[in-house]
C-alpha cells in the first residue's frame, strides 16, 4: 500500500512539476506532509542537502523520500522511477511528433501563450513552499530571522549591486552561491545553538 | 555509443552542483562542442521542449538527447532489423540512467547515514542554522524569476493579472491548503482559453477589416 501510495505521489510530482527544481519543492511538499512521510524540518533539511550535493533537486527529494518512508532502498527506486515516468512518455512523443514533422512547437501560440503563463504560476508555487515552510520549526528564535534575512540579501546581491567592475562581480557572484551560504550558515547555527 | 551517452551523462550528473539548470552549460559543451552530436540550434531547441514537458530539465534532455543520438547511429549489424527500432530507446535509457545515477546513489547514502546522525546535538545545531537560510534560498530567487518572467514586455500583455493570479495561487496553496497539481491544470486551462479568445478576435478584426 505504502509503496503504491509512493508511486501515485510521484508520478503526480513527476506529471505537473513544471518549471524546474525550485517550482517542483511545492508539489513534492504538499504530497510528503499530506502523507506525513517527513516533517517540516526535515523536508527543509534535505532540501538543504539537495543544495549541497549534485543532481536535480528533484530527484534528490524522490531518493531520500523514498527511503525514509519504506527504510528501504526500493523504495528509493520506485519514488524516483515513479517521478521520472511521466517525463518520460511525454518527451518520447515529442521526440517522435518532432523527428516526424520537425513542428516549431515555439511559434504555435496556444504552445506560447501557455508556457507563459505557467511561467507566472511557477512564481506562486515558489512563494507558497517558501511560505510554508515559515514554522515554529524552521523559525525558532530571533536568530533564526537574522540568518533569513543576510542569506536573502546576499542571494538577491547580484540585483542588488550593478558594477562594471569585474573583480567586484566575481566576489558578488562567490558571496550569493548557495552552496557557500548554507555552510556559512551551518557553521553560524554550530556557533549558536551548539 | 549507449557506453558513451551514459559515461557523458554521468560526468555532467556527477559534477553539476545545484540543479537542472546549471548542468545545461555543461550538457551543451559535451554534447555539441564535444562529442558533435547535434548542433547548436538543435541544442537550443531541445532545452525549449525540455523546459516545455513536465518532469525535470536535465533529466528531459537526457531522454531527447539518448533518443536523437540512438536514432542517427544505429550499429551497422543492427540496421534492417527489428533492433534497429529498439536502439533509440537503449540510448535514452543509457542517457537517463547517467545522469540520474550519481545523485541518487549520492543521496541514498545520505539518507542512510543521515536517519541515524540527525538526532546528535551538534547535527542538530548545524541544521538549525540552515534551516531559514534553505527558506531565503527559495524565497529569493522570486525577485529574478518575476522580472524574467516579464519579459521581453514588462507588465504588458496582462502580465499584471498574471501576476495577480500568481499571488493567488500562493494564497490558496498556503492558508486553503489547495495542491499545487490543481494549480498548475487551472493555469493551463486559463492560458488555452485566453488563447483561444484572442485568436477568435484577431480573426474576426482580419475578416471586418
Amino acid at each position: 500500500m505504502l509503496y503504491l501510495q509512493l508511486f501515485i505521489s510521484f508520478f503526480k510530482i513527476g506529471l505537473f512539476g513544471f518549471g524546474g527544481g525550485l517550482a517542483i519543492l511545492s508539489l513534492i511538499q504538499h504530497e510528503v506532509l499530506t502523507y506525513g512521510w517527513m516533517t517540516e524540518a526535515e523536508f527543509v533539511d534535505i532540501v538543504a542537502i539537495s543544495q549541497v550535493t549534485p543532481g536535480p533537486i528533484g530527484i534528490n527529494c524522490a531518493t531520500y523520500v523514498g527511503y525514509t518512508a519504506t527504510q528501504s532502498v526500493w523504495g528509493s527506486v520506485l519514488a524516483t522511477g515513479a517521478m521520472i515516468l511521466p517525463g518520460l512518455i511525454i518527451m518520447l512523443l515529442i521526440c517522435r511528433v518532432y523527428r516526424a514533422l520537425s513542428i516549431r512547437f515555439a511559434d504555435n501560440p496556444y504552445f506560447r501563450n501557455t508556457l507563459r503563463y505557467l511561467r507566472f504560476a511557477v512564481l506562486g508555487l515558489i512563494a507558497a513552499a517558501a511560505l510554508l515552510l515559515i514554522t515554529p520549526a524552521t523559525f525558532i528564535d530571533n536568530n533564526s530571522i537574522i540568518l533569513f534575512a543576510a542569506v536573502f540579501v546576499l542571494t538577491i546581491l547580484p540585483q542588488l549591486v550593478r558594477t562594471k567592475q569585474p573583480a567586484v562581480q566575481q566576489v558578488i557572484s562567490l558571496l550569493s552561491h548557495p552552496i557557500l551560504l548554507i555552510v556559512l550558515a551551518g557553521v553560524a547555527g554550530y556557533c549558536i545553538y551548539r | 555509443m549507449l557506453l558513451r551517452l551514459f559515461w557523458t551523462y554521468l560526468k555532467v550528473g556527477t559534477f553539476t552542483l545545484g540543479g537542472g539548470y546549471a548542468m545545461l552549460p555543461l550538457i551543451q559543451r559535451e554534447v555539441v562542442d564535444y562529442r558533435k552530436w547535434i548542433d547548436e540550434t538543435e541544442f537550443l531547441n531541445m532545452i525549449a521542449l525540455a523546459q516545455a514537458a513536465p518532469g525535470l530539465i536535465a533529466v528531459n534532455s537526457a531522454i531527447f538527447i539518448g533518443h536523437e543520438v540512438g536514432s542517427r547511429n544505429v550499429p551497422a549489424a543492427w540496421s534492417n532489423t527489428w533492433r534497429a527500432a529498439v536502439y533509440p530507446y537503449l540510448a535514452v535509457a543509457a542517457a537517463v540512467f547517467g545522469a540520474v545515477l550519481p545523485s541518487f546513489v549520492i543521496i541514498l547514502a545520505i539518507a542512510m547515514v543521515f536517519a541515524d546522525y540527525h538526532h546528535l546535538p551538534a547535527v542538530e545545531a548545524v541544521m538549525k542554522g540552515v534551516r531559514p537560510a534553505v527558506v531565503a534560498l527559495i524565497a529569493a530567487p522570486l525577485l529574478r524569476m518575476t522580472l524574467k518572467a516579464n519579459n521581453p514586455k514588462p507588465f504588458r500583455d496582462g502580465g499584471v493579472l498574471l501576476l495577480a493570479w500568481a499571488l493567488a495561487a500562493a494564497m490558496l496553496i498556503w492558508l486553503a491548503n489547495v495542491s499545487p497539481v490543481y494549480i498548475i491544470v487551472a493555469t493551463i486551462l486559463l492560458a488555452l482559453i485566453s488563447t483561444w479568445l484572442g485568436e477568435r478576435r484577431r480573426l474576426h478584426n482580419k475578416v471586418n477589416r
